[in-house]
């Protein structure tokens, strides 16, 4: 058996990750911690300062409302979320989300952010919800934060250690099992509350670039699924879990489109010169009431340029030139205009610098000028992010206080952002049907959930029961890779070769060789079908079964075997919740084949799933999609 | 290569604790041969080019090699991080050169408070945060009821 010592971690309210949404958990949980004697943790499996999906920084926030501005409110937002999504949000977490975000975003320029801000003072918006930042050192500053906040309540964090599996206490969240990257040593924390927020997935789908570029998805290598393995594995019904993102972006380095398409009113056009936007406008027909609002939704508009691609229309260009020049004309006489044009260069290579500085490198080594000639878009791979375009990750209570005497029922049952798992809290990517919260947004969310969990443990300040047999063997299973190797290495003379076991490399790409081709990825053009998912299963099961055989040579490769679980677990919950939704809803994010068109008598609902812990099942449930805001209002709406 | 460290700069961070790459990398890549004292990047095409390694080396040893399955040689870029700006050199194929400069905060390092100069809110069972409503810039916090 792998040498390894255990260490003991006792704390009150345990923050899994160090993300937005953790580093918001751990700022308001610390003040209202410190009021009432309570003790705060946090761990991280990286560095907070550069971890999670804003470690290169970030060009814009793409959740600010500014409701104190007077344009916008609470319930316009709800609505544009919920047209974005095809219908299906909880309209009472997008709200509550929704109503916190700003003081979030203050919060940041206090701690030291750039915002963007005109002459007048007020913040430069990029569209009607995003921010312009100088975002480079966003994570850095938001990180410091929290540090800080943590160590005025006598809170403390841990950097390095991977969280595996939740432990629990019959309905009740009592803590988590992890290991350090760094050293032998296992961790065991027990708490009375703990605030899932370890981001989302990428690399369970097969990325486009398999060679040295296969880290270059769009969503960063090191978030693994960690936050959907986790909460499945306590048992916590998951929302969502077909509601895939695949971002269009500048091809293969997958560059911003935003600022492009918001700020500088860049048009994209096909092989012919043709607009899909316009082009394909009938399409949206198809696709009402959500294909004929403003803004059209993310995965419609995918869907339009997709269209254009099954034809034979493709490569589709960002037009950056004309988009540049005509701003530029824009501004006056020729020095002005010539002003301007610098000034646009400087924002559109920021934006890569930011956030994608690969665009970059990309643009410099195809020696692209982008105020002289256009540049390539696609449509990446499906990523699990519940906190963007995407919907994925646990099913929460919302507040009681944005509820209907109608949704209460459904949609409440206690603390903000609380799961069906007494005492386990969900933010940011965790947290499901709630999207568009962004780096911000979920920000906010480890706020709500942060105060929240300290409520809950005021009035439940009771230490949970903790298995110590269970937890040994958990602990057992955490390290068996590196047993497994030890045991088998001796057997061939290349360790990467060896019938015994598998390395999670090859590990990884046979889940993604499955799930690109049976569940629609890149290379089946996004479509599946009953029978491809039904294969998809079969194959997933004996995936899960070789689990068991993963072998490690190190803590670095027991990282690697255990994304691998974790990622694979995600797979089954998006497999197993496709199949059951019989219908297309989000054709730009996948497509049933079987089921080609939206449904809205059947399936205009939440399609839910739950692993059930002791029995190894899985449990499939629909819930009503239901109101708190009863109609779209109606100038959201294209011509009426 | 995706990062790649320089030899002949690297140091292996003797001056520190631990080395700095090492510490920084989201994704555990960044490792240091003990015997060499200088580090490397030991699963590249799991590296995202965030440059979190590049920009925190104290020697500039780390730099960036486009992927090579998919980025024409030839370009580079390079950023150099000071406490409140940031300055790019981007260097094309053709050899033409940009630099950019973007500042990156507005506060002094270590000094992000967190409660950020806004009053506090005192009640545990209401809906409003730590903050609020003040750092919301507004009187209540939104509800329904
Ligand atoms: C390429 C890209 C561009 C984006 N652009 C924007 C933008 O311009 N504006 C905007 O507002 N938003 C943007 N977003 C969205 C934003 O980054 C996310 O919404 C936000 O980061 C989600 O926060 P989170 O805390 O849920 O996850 P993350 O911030 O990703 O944090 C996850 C945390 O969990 C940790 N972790 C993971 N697994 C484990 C484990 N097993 N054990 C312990 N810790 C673990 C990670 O190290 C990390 O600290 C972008 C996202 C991406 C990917
Ligand atoms: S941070 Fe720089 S000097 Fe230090 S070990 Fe890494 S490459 Fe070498
Ligand atoms: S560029 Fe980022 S992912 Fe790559 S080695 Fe450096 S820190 Fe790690």
């Amino acid at each position: 058996m792998a040498k390894y010592e255990k260490v003991e971690v006792t704390t009150d309210l345990l923050i899994l990750g160090g993300g937005m949404a953790a580093c918001g958990a751990a700022v308001e949980a610390s003040y209202w911690a410190k009021k009432n004697g309570i003790k705060v943790t946090l761990v991280d499996k990286a560095a907070m300062d550069r971890s999670g999906a804003v470690a290169m920084g970030l060009s814009a926030i793409n959740q600010y409302v500014g409701l104190h501005e007077g344009k916008n409110s609470i319930r316009d937002y709800v609505d544009y979320v919920r047209m974005d999504l095809m219908g299906i949000i909880r309209e009472d977490l997008v709200a509550n989300i929704a109503r916190h975000v700003d003081s979030s975003v203050h919060l940041f320029e206090k701690w030291g952010l750039p915002i963007w801000k005109d002459a007048d003072g007020r913040y430069v918006h990029e569209g009607r919800w995003q921010l312009m930042i100088n975002g480079e050192s966003y994570k850095v500053i938001v990180a410091e934060a929290a540090k800080n906040a943590l160590q005025e309540a006598g809170g403390e964090y841990y950097e390095r250690i991977f969280i595996t599996d939740p432990i629990v206490d019959g309905d009740r969240i009592a803590g988590a099992i992890g290991f350090s990257t760094r050293e032998n040593k296992a961790y065991v924390f027990k708490a009375k509350a703990v605030i899932v927020s370890m981001g989302g997935a990428v690399h369970v789908f097969k990325p486009r670039s398999t060679g040295e570029g296969l880290g270059r998805a769009w969503y960063p290598p090191w978030n693994s699924g960690s936050s959907a393995y986790f909460t499945l594995r306590a048992g916590a019904e998951m929302t969502s879990q077909e509601v895939r993102f695949i971002p269009v972006r500048f091809k293969d380095a997958y560059g911003p489109v935003g600022a492009w398409f918001l700020l500088f009113k860049s048009a994209a056009t096909n092989s012919d010169g043709g607009n899909y936007m316009v082009e394909r406008r009938p399409e949206l027909e198809n696709w009402k009431p959500y294909g004929l609002v403003k803004p059209i939704p993310a995965n419609l508009r995918n869907w339009l340029g997709m269209l254009d691609v099954m034809e034979g229309k493709g490569p589709i260009f960002m037009r950056t030139a004309e988009a540049i020049q005509k701003i530029a004309a824009e501004a006056g006489d020729e020095k002005a205009a010539k002003k301007k044009l610098k000034e646009l260069e400087a924002e559109a290579w920021e934006d890569f610098l930011d956030m994608t500085i690969s665009q970059a490198i990309l643009w410099a080594a195809n020696n692209v000028e982008p105020e002289k000639q256009s540049s390539e878009i696609a449509a990446a791979e499906p990523y699990f992010i519940g906190s963007h375009s995407g919907a994925s990750g646990a099913w929460v209570s919302g507040p009681e206080d944005l509820q209907t005497g109608e949704t209460k029922s459904e949609y409440f049952w206690g603390y903000n952002h609380m799961s069906t798992v007494k005492g386990m809290f969900c933010a940011g990517d965790a947290s499901g049907a709630s999207s568009h919260k962004f780096s911000s947004g979920s920000h906010a969310e480890g706020r709500i959930c942060g105060k929240a969990a300290v409520k809950y443990i005021v009035e439940n300040n009771t230490q949970p029961a903790v298995d110590g047999g269970a937890v040994e063997k958990m602990l057992a299973d955490q390290f068996k890779p590196l047993d497994i190797y030890e045991e088998f290495k001796g057997k061939t003379t290349d360790p990467e070769i060896n019938p015994h076991y598998i390395k999670p490399k090859m590990f990884m790409f046979r889940l993604q060789k499955i799930m690109d081709e049976y569940v629609g990825g890149v290379s089946a053009q996004f479509a599946t079908n009953k029978a491809c998912l039904d294969r998809a299963l079969e194959l997933l099961t004996f995936l899960k079964e070789d689990s068991e055989k993963l072998a490690a040579e190190d803590l670095h490769e027991l990282l690697r075997c255990w994304e691998n679980v974790q990622r694979m677990w995600q797979a089954e919950a998006h497999t197993r919740t496709i199949l059951f939704r019989e219908e297309t809803r989000w054709p730009g994010y996948y497509r049933r084949t079987d089921f080609p068109v939206m449904d809205e008598n059947d399936w205009h609902c939440f399609a839910n799933c739950r692993w059930i812990p002791g029995k190894n099942e899985w449990e499939m449930i629909k819930r009503p999609m239901l109101h708190v805001y009863p109609k779209a209002q109606e100038h959201e709406l294209i011509g009426g | 290569m995706p990062s790649f460290v320089n030899p002949e700069k690297c140091d292996g961070c003797k001056a520190l604790d631990k080395t700095a790459c090492q510490y920084i990398c989201p994704n555990d890549l960044m490792v240091l041969d003990k015997d060499a004292m200088k580090a490397w990047n030991r699963e590249p095409e799991m590296c995202w080019e965030c440059y979190s390694c590049v920009k925190i080396c104290p020697v500039q040893a780390i730099e960036v090699r486009g992927y090579a399955d998919f980025v024409p040689m030839g370009a580079n870029v390079t950023p150099m991080r000071s406490t409140d700006s940031i300055m790019w050199t981007v260097k094309f194929r053709n050899g033409m050169l940009k630099r950019f400069k973007f500042p990156i905060r507005t506060t002094a390092e270590g000094q992000a408070q967190p409660a950020g100069g806004y009053k506090p809110h005192e009640d545990l069972n209401s809906q409003v945060l730590a903050q609020e409503p003040e750092a919301l810039n507004m009187s209540e916090v939104y509800t329904i009821k």
